[in-house]
C-alpha cells in the first residue's frame, strides 16, 4: 500500500497506521504521540496530539476525511495522502491539544524526576506557546503510594491510560484503572490497594509523564546527571536485558530499556527494578543509545532543532507556510 | 391538524396495557411482518420509506440496517438507545411513559428485519420509572406469546431485556453506550470499527433510537412509499418534538415534517406563542447542543425564506445562520433570557458530563465553564470572548465522540449570534446573581 505523507511516499504493509507508516520515513514526519505505546494493545487515540489531515482518503475514494483523524488509531489506505507537519489546521489543532494538556499541569519541572526525559517537555518544546492562557486553580491531587515502590502523583497525569493498559496486558490480576469522569478523572487503585505482582514497575516505564515514579530513585538525582548503560543478568522472570543509570560506581536506577521513540523494548520484571542496585549485579554491556527525546543525549535541543530545520525543509519544499511564520 | 403515527392514542385510559393497546390497532406490524414479510422485505420498506435516525443525528436507517455485517454462526443484536439525555429533550420519555407497547412492537419488527434473537432497551438511570412500565409491558407481550420463542407461532424468537444505566450522558453515544451496557466503564470506543460490525461483545449490532424504533411500526403497515409521502423531501414522516421554555403551551408534539417554524411556535395546535404575552429572542431547535438562533434566523433563513421543520430547511446556510433538527429538543426563550447565563448552564452541563477520556474535551469543556462563570460574577474581560471563540474552535472536531463538538457548538453560535451580549456584560461588570449555581456546585462535590 502507498502512503504520502508530507509529500514523502511510502510503501507499507496493510494494517500499518499512520503513524506506523510515518515513522517508517522518519521524524520529520511523524507525529507526536502521548498515549499510543506500541508495544501495547489498544492503545492511542485520547491524547489527539498525534492528529493528522487526510487530504485523499485513498485512491478508489479520493474524498478527503471530514475532520482531522488520529493517525495511532487509522489504517492506511492505498493511494492515502496524509499531511502532517504541511497542514495549518493541524499544527493548530496540535498547539491547542498541548495548550489544553498543560492547563492543568502543575509545571513542577524544577522538582520533578521526570524532567530530562518527559514527553510533555518535549511536545510542549515543540509544538506549545511560552505563555499560558489559562488562569484559573490547577487541579490538585493527594499524592498516593502505590506500594512501597510506585508514587502516584496525578496532579502531573495526562490521562494518557498507557498505566491501564500496562497492568491490564501486562501484569496479571489489574487492580488499577481510571476512575470519576471529565476532567475529575483520575487513574487509582481503589482506596491505594497496593498494585502487587512481578511485573507492576513498568507502569513507570510506560508514563510520558512524572505521574508515576519509582520511589526507590525519586529525588536521588536529575538524570541528565546519570550515566546510562545496558546491562543484563540471569533473571528468571524476565528477559534481563535492562538499562541501569549510574553515578560513578552506584546504580541509581534500572529501567528496561527504551528504542527511538521511547518506547520500552522488553518488559523488566520488579527483581531486576528494584532489587539488583549493585554494579555487581549486572554484566555491563556498553553505554546506551540515547535518542532525542532525553536532555541526556547530547545536544538534545540542538537534536530537536536540526529535527525543525528537516521539517522546515520539507515544508519549503512543498511551498507551505506555517499559520504562525505567515506574514 | 397534522397526521399523527406514534402518539396519536397517548390519551386513551389504558393504553399502557396490552388488552387496550393491541383494541387500538397494536402489534398489527408484527403479525404483518413475521407472517407475510421477509427480513429483507422489512429493510426494503424502511428504506423506502426515507426514515432517518431520530436520535438526533438524522441518518438514514435504512441505511444503517443494511450496513449491519451478518457473517454466518454470530448473533446479532439490536440495541434500542433510550438513554435521553440532550437537554431539552424528552420525546422518548412520553412515548415510553405513554405507550410502552408501541416501543415494544417496533423492537420486535425490527429485530425480525435485523435477524436479531436478542435485544436491549437501554434506558437512562433518571427514568427508573419508566424501566418499570416496560418491564411491565414487556411482561405482558412475553405471557401473550409476543416475545419469547416461536412468537405468533413462526419460526422467530426473541428476546428483549431492559438495561437501566447510571444516568451518564455520554452513555447516549452508541459505543459508549455499548460499553455500558456490556458492565463497562462508559467510555466510547475509537472508530472504526462501526457497531455495524464490531458492537455489542465484537458482534454486529445496530443502535437506534426509541422514536426511530416506534416509526418502524407505521411503516411496516402502511408501506414505505405511503409513509415517504409525509414530510418534505428528504424529511420523511412525523417526529416527536419536545417543546420547552418560555411557550404557552409546552409538551411533547407529533409533527408532519415540514411544518413552518412560526406556525410551530405560534399555532395554537403547538406551542401557542410565547408566554406572557413577551417577544421571541431565541430558539435552540434540537436539543442544548445545536446552535442557538435569534428569531430572525429561526424565522426565516439567510435567504429569506421561511423556515420550515425539517432536516434541511433548519441546516439551511449551514452554521453561519442556520441549526439542525437534532434531537427535536425546542427551546424557546423570551426576549428577557440572558443568552450568556443560558450559555453557561449548557457548558456547565458539558463539563460535568464529559467522560474525560480524550484532552481537549476533558479539559476544554471545564475551561469554558470557567469562563463562562466569570462573565456572571462580572469579571470577565472582552478578551475572554475571543479566548472562548478559540477553545470551542479547538475542541469542535478534534476529540473521539461527539460530545466535544455538542459542548462547542453552543458556544460558537452563542458568540456568533449575541457576541454583544458578552461585550456588554464585559464592558459594563454587570453583576448577574448566580447563587443557583454556586448551591448546585456545592451539591456536586
Amino acid at each position: 500500500m502507498k502512503v504520502t505523507i508530507d509529500g514523502i511516499e511510502i510503501d507499507v504493509p496493510k494494517g500499518t497506521t499512520i503513524l506506523q507508516a510515518a515513522r517508517m520515513i522518519g521524524p520529520e514526519v511523524a507525529p507526536p504521540a502521548m498515549c499510543y505505546y506500541s508495544k501495547l494493545k489498544t492503545t492511542g487515540g485520547y491524547c489527539r496530539t498525534c492528529i493528522v489531515k487526510v487530504t485523499q482518503g485513498s485512491t478508489a475514494n479520493p474524498n478527503p476525511m471530514p475532520k482531522p483523524v488520529a493517525s495511532c488509531r487509522t489504517e492506511v489506505m492505498d493511494g492515502m495522502v496524509v499531511e502532517n507537519y504541511t497542514n495549518n489546521d493541524v499544527l493548530e489543532a496540535r498547539k491547542g491539544v498541548v495548550e489544553f494538556l498543560l492547563i492543568n499541569h502543575p509545571l513542577d519541572c524544577p522538582v520533578c524526576d521526570q524532567a530530562g526525559e518527559c514527553k510533555l517537555q518535549d511536545l510542549g518544546y515543540e509544538n506549545g506557546s511560552a505563555k499560558t492562557r489559562y488562569e484559573f486553580k490547577r487541579r490538585e491531587y493527594e499524592m498516593i503510594d502505590i506500594g512501597d515502590k510506585i508514587k502516584l502523583h496525578m496532579n502531573r497525569c495526562i490521562l494518557c491510560y498507557r498505566c491501564v493498559k500496562t497492568a491490564e496486558q501486562i501484569t496479571d490480576g489489574r487492580v488499577h484503572g481510571v476512575i470519576h469522569r471529565g476532567d475529575a478523572a483520575e487513574i487509582s487503585t481503589y482506596i491505594e490497594k497496593v498494585i502487587d505482582n512481578d511485573f507492576s514497575g513498568n507502569v513507570i516505564d510506560v508514563c510520558p509523564v512524572g505521574a508515576l515514579t519509582d520511589r526507590t530513585f525519586r529525588f536521588k538525582q536529575r538524570v541528565w546527571f546519570t550515566k546510562p548503560v545496558d546491562a543484563h543478568r540471569n533473571c528468571d522472570k524476565c528477559s534481563g536485558k535492562t538499562r541501569v543509570w549510574l553515578k560513578g560506581e552506584e546504580v541509581v536506577r534500572v529501567t528496561a530499556r527504551k528504542d527511538q521513540w521511547d518506547e520500552v523494548e522488553e518488559f523488566i520484571c520488579n527483581s531486576c527494578r528494584y532489587d539488583h542496585k549493585k554494579t555487581s549485579d549486572w554484566v555491563i554491556e556498553g553505554p546506551s543509545p540515547i535518542h532525542r527525546s532525553s536532555v541526556i543525549s547530547q545536544n538534545h535541543y540542538q537534536n530537536l532543532n536540526e529535527l525543525k530545520v528537516n521539517i522546515l525543509k520539507q515544508q519549503k519544499a512543498l511551498g507551505f507556510i506555517p499559520f504562525d511564520k505567515k506574514p | 391538524m397534522g397526521r399523527k403515527l406514534l402518539i396519536q392514542n397517548d390519551k386513551v385510559p389504558g393504553i399502557e396495557t396490552l388488552a387496550v393497546y393491541k383494541a387500538h390497532g397494536g402489534y398489527a406490524s408484527v403479525e404483518k411482518a413475521l407472517k407475510s414479510m421477509t427480513p429483507d422485505q422489512v429493510t426494503e420498506e424502511v428504506k423506502k420509506s426515507g426514515l432517518r435516525g431520530r436520535g438526533g443525528a438524522g441518518f438514514p436507517t435504512g441505511m444503517k440496517w443494511s450496513f449491519l455485517a451478518k457473517p454466518e454462526g454470530v448473533p446479532r443484536y439490536l440495541v434500542c438507545n433510550a438513554d435521553e439525555s440532550e437537554p431539552g429533550t424528552f420525546k422518548d420519555r412520553y412515548l415510553m411513559e405513554k405507550i410502552p407497547h408501541a416501543l415494544i412492537e417496533g423492537m420486535i419488527t425490527s429485530s425480525y428485519a435485523l435477524g436479531a434473537n436478542q435485544s436491549y432497551i437501554y434506558i437512562r438511570g433518571e427514568y427508573f420509572y419508566v424501566s418499570r412500565i416496560l418491564e411491565t409491558a414487556i411482561a405482558e407481550a412475553y405471557a401473550a406469546g409476543l416475545l419469547g420463542k416461536n412468537i405468533l407461532g413462526t419460526n422467530y424468537s426473541l428476546e428483549l431485556s431492559v438495561q437501566v444505566g447510571g444516568g451518564a450522558y455520554i452513555c447516549g453515544e452508541e459505543t459508549a453506550l455499548l460499553e455500558s451496557l456490556e458492565g463497562k466503564r462508559g467510555n466510547p470506543r475509537i472508530k472504526p470499527p462501526f457497531p455495524a460490525v464490531a458492537g455489542l461483545w465484537g458482534c454486529p449490532t445496530v443502535v437506534n433510537n426509541v422514536e426511530t424504533i416506534a416509526a418502524v411500526c407505521p411503516i411496516v403497515m402502511m408501506g414505505g412509499e405511503e409513509y415517504a409521502k409525509i414530510g418534505i423531501g428528504k424529511s420523511t414522516g412525523t417526529k416527536l418534538i419536545s417543546a420547552s421554555g418560555h411557550i404557552n403551551k409546552p409538551g411533547v408534539y407529533e409533527i408532519e415534517l415540514g411544518v413552518p417554524v412560526e406556525e410551530f411556535i405560534y399555532s395554537e395546535e403547538y406551542c401557542g406563542g410565547i408566554r406572557n404575552g413577551k417577544k421571541l429572542k431565541a430558539v435552540v431547535a434540537g436539543g442544548s447542543s445545536v446552535p442557538i438562533l435569534p428569531t430572525e434566523l429561526i424565522l426565516k433563513t439567510a435567504k429569506g425564506e421561511p423556515r420550515l421543520m425539517t432536516y434541511e430547511s433548519l441546516a439551511d446556510g449551514g452554521f453561519q445562520t442556520g441549526t439542525m433538527l437534532g434531537s427535536g429538543g425546542f427551546i424557546v426563550m423570551d426576549e428577557d433570557t440572558s443568552i450568556v447565563k443560558n450559555l453557561f448552564t449548557f457548558s456547565r452541563f458539558y463539563h460535568h458530563e464529559s467522560c474525560g477520556q480524550c484532552s481537549p474535551c476533558r479539559e476544554g469543556t471545564g475551561w469554558m465553564e470557567k469562563i463562562l462563570k466569570k462573565f456572571l460574577n462580572g469579571t470577565a474581560n472582552e478578551s475572554d470572548v475571543d479566548l472562548l471563540w478559540d477553545i470551542q474552535s479547538k475542541i469542535e472536531g478534534k476529540t473521539i465522540c461527539p460530545l466535544g463538538e455538542a459542548a462547542a457548538w453552543p458556544v460558537a453560535a452563542a458568540i456568533r449570534h449575541f457576541k454583544h451580549e458578552f461585550i456588554e456584560i464585559a464592558k459594563n461588570k454587570k453583576f448577574v446573581d448566580i447563587s443557583h449555581y454556586e448551591r448546585l456546585n456545592k451539591i456536586r462535590v
